[in-house]
């Protein structure tokens, strides 16, 4: 059969669709789905919010066509389809010297997520965001395959990097991969007293990558605190990845509960020596941590999680303050919290980076959150900054047009290409995108 | 030396990940089916994931035109020749119920092409003294049963060629695995009702990997379909004969 009836969630658990989905494992019957109904392509479903989500209607499953076409080992260019997965990509390539040029934080994330999000990672301030790595796109729109480029049909590349899958189907791509010495890291951890000294520490950082992760509980003079962590890949032998494990149910409310996530994040932050240290890690360790606990989000029990990501500009840095304070106040943090130094890269209309802090925290999805989250939103549209939308599941339509200012030409463009909205999803209807052409 | 995997059936997802296990412990790998364009990605993903070699290559279970092609290109390479059989297609009852000549093309697909086949590759396997024939069948052909009887039948037969096969091979050094896997989630199973208990095709890939190396005679896969099969044919067949199951 073409389609299946699921019930699904995007990697937060708030929202559910229920609809009609195909899985095509050959792209000619992925051809013959789109030339059938026009629906949006999904990937893992690591969106933690309503971005993949198609409630009512159609969503075409693109994990299945997942193969690696072609690679170059010269320049180091990947051809590979748009369901394989950055992780798998990774453990396939470091070991020759080759890594994918931005890898977000989780290596489920399939290529045609990452490029439809133009994901950033852990080195977004010297490699930019992961469109810009983006040789060429295979895009089928209404059943017919095209290929597009920075040089051939740029419009359409621009709006289909970062586009959330309103462009079409991205069925392959070629892929720039990054030189590296191997497929282990060194990684530095530091502690981090509070926020002044993070945010020095963040643009001082001469490593390719680094993240800080934020005591989200912690107040006054220690507001900000957390841990730093710098890292380059090298070459050597250490122990294989530890094997993965599944968390087998959805965990009770206590669990993260304001004390239970104050204790657990006075320990975590202790576990690094206070002059700090240095230690060898697999690279899944470093890019992907939380992937070793499949089914992690179970964590937040049935009621599923929020996350709220913003980024803003470096000049607006003190609003970080004024968030931190009102998300330690309201109590409702979990240990997740992470701040990390953007660069300028951006490759979509759509895409989500600027030169500045970005700032994301996990909340469970409890009575006061989606209220703070959408105070926290207010302050980003204030300082000129913007919220993320693979990780977005509230934020207020009036919002958008001032975070995202080529939104109208984004519309404009989608409008053409799909005047009767069947790539819509979840995300775009509440966010209303269509209305700005 | 390179040992040579033949896979008939390439397009479906289960021969691509076994094509993938193969080619990551560094076989050529002749991917046999009927959509060229698909078999030729396929193939370049075994080239990148490990095999020395990998080539698409044509193959119809209903035209034995196509067979001997394939058996002269597996001839003109070193190393063992061995054989993987992943073809087979599944019409509904329904569908069988309305138009009975619907079964000749199950049959074909589900057992007397690729018997034919193997029958035709059997004397270059002896006379290399060895290889390994790997032959998807299913837990359907355990049993006839309302619902898909057609299909299990033609697997049943399948399954009885390949303990014949089986018996003639290994005098000569080579092998026979007959794997039985229970519901797997593949395109032909997507969408249908009353599935439980799904295995992916990676998950079978690995056990079939498993049981070539250990050279087991029979699997299923997952390993607990031997249990509740083990019980469906235990049932007396008068009462057998009421059941939907
Ligand atoms: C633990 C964790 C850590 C993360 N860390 C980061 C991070 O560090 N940086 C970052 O930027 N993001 C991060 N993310 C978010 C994640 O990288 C993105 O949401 C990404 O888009 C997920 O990819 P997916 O394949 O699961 O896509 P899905 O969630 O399935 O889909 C997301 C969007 O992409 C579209 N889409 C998917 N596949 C296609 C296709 N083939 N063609 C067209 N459109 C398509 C969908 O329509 C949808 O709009 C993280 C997520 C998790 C769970």
């Amino acid at each position: 059969m073409i389609w299946n009836t699921l019930t699904y969630t995007g990697w937060g658990r708030v929202h559910r669709a229920t609809a009609q989905v195909a899985r095509p494992e050959r792209i000619s019957s992925l051809a013959a789905i789109q030339a059938d109904t026009g629906a949006p392509a999904i990937g893992m479903c690591r969106s933690y919010g309503d971005s993949c989500l198609n409630d009512g209607g159609h969503a075409i499953d693109m994990t299945r066509v997942d193969r690696l076409l072609g690679f170059d080992t010269e320049n180091g260019v990947l051809e590979v389809e748009a369901g394989a997965r950055i992780g798998d990509i990774a453990r396939r390539f470091a070991p020759d010297g080759w890594l994918p040029s931005v890898m977000p934080g989780t290596g489920f994330a399939t290529v045609g997520g990452c490029i439809a999000h133009d994901v950033h990672g852990k080195n977004h301030h010297g490699a930019g965001s992961f469109g810009q790595h983006v040789v060429e796109i295979s895009l089928m729109s209404g059943g017919k395959l095209q290929k597009i480029s920075p040089s051939k049909n740029v419009k359409l590349f621009r709006a289909t990097i970062g586009g959330m899958g309103q462009t079409g189907a991205i069925v392959a791509a070629k892929l720039q991969l990054l030189p590296c010495k191997g497929d282990i890291m060194t990684v530095t951890e530091r502690r981090i007293e509070n926020l002044d000294h993070f945010l020095e520490a963040l643009d001082n950082s001469k490593s390719t990558y680094t993240v800080g992760w934020v005591d989200a509980t912690a107040k006054g003079e220690a507001l900000g605190r957390g841990i730093l962590e710098e890292a380059e890949t090298g070459y050597g032998l250490v122990p294989d990845a530890k094997r993965s494990r599944a968390v087998p149910f959805n965990a009770p409310g206590w669990a993260l509960s304001n004390p239970m996530v104050r204790l657990f994040n006075a320990a975590y932050l202790r576990r690094v020596p206070e002059r700090g240290r240095t230690s060898v890690k697999p690279i899944t360790e470093f890019f992907f941590p939380l992937d070793k606990l499949l089914e992690w989000n179970r964590l937040y029990g049935k009621r599923g999680f929020h996350q709220f990501q913003c980024v803003v500009p470096v000049s607006e840095a003190a609003v970080l303050r004024v968030m931190l304070d009102q998300i330690g106040n309201a109590g409702l943090a979990s240990p997740l919290a992470v701040l990390k130094r953007m660069g300028a890269g951006r490759a979509g209309l759509m895409s989500f980076p600027m030169e500045g802090y970005t700032l994301a925290i996990d909340f469970p999805n409890r009575a006061g959150v989606e209220p703070l989250i959408a105070e926290l939103e207010e302050i980003t549209k204030n300082a000129g900054g913007r919220v993320y939308l693979a990780k977005d599941a509230t934020l207020d339509p009036s919002h958008l047009m001032k975070m995202y200012p080529d939104l109208h030409k984004f519309a404009k463009l989608i409008s053409e290409i799909d005047p009767d909205g069947m790539y819509e999803t979840d995300q775009t209807r509440r966010l209303n995108i269509r209305s700005h052409a | 030396m390179t040992d040579t995997w033949i896979i008939l059936g390439g397009t479906s997802s289960m021969a691509r990940a076994f094509a993938r296990a193969v080619s990551r412990n560094g076989a050529q790998v002749l991917l046999a089916g009927r959509d060229m364009k698909d078999l030729e990605a396929s193939a370049s993903d075994c080239s990148l994931q490990g095999a020395i070699a990998a080539e698409a290559i044509r193959f119809d279970a209903r035209d034995a035109n196509t067979f001997a092609p394939i058996i002269d290109n597996a001839s003109k390479l070193e190393g063992m020749i061995n054989v993987a059989v992943f073809v087979g297609s599944m019409p509904s009852q329904d569908q069988i119920d309305a138009d009975p000549s619907l079964i000749a093309g199950t049959v074909t697909d589900n057992y007397a092409g690729p018997a034919t086949f193997l029958q035709m590759i059997a004397p270059a396997m002896e006379e290399r003294g060895g290889g390994t024939v790997v032959g998807v069948g299913s837990v359907a052909g355990d049993r006839g049963r309302i619902g898909n009887y057609v299909y299990g039948s033609a697997k049943a037969g399948f399954h009885t060629y390949l303990s014949g096969l089986r018996n003639r091979l290994t005098r000569s050094g080579g092998h026979v695995v007959t794997v039985k896997p229970g519901f797997v989630d593949t395109a032909m199973t997507w969408g249908i009702e009353g599935m439980f208990l799904v295995a992916t095709p990676d998950k079978i890939a690995d056990d079939i990997l498993k049981a070539v190396e250990k050279r087991k005679d029979v699997i299923y896969t997952p390993g607990f379909w031997r249990l509740i099969m083990g019980i469906i044919t235990a049932i007396p067949e008068r009462v057998f004969k009421k059941l939907s199951v």
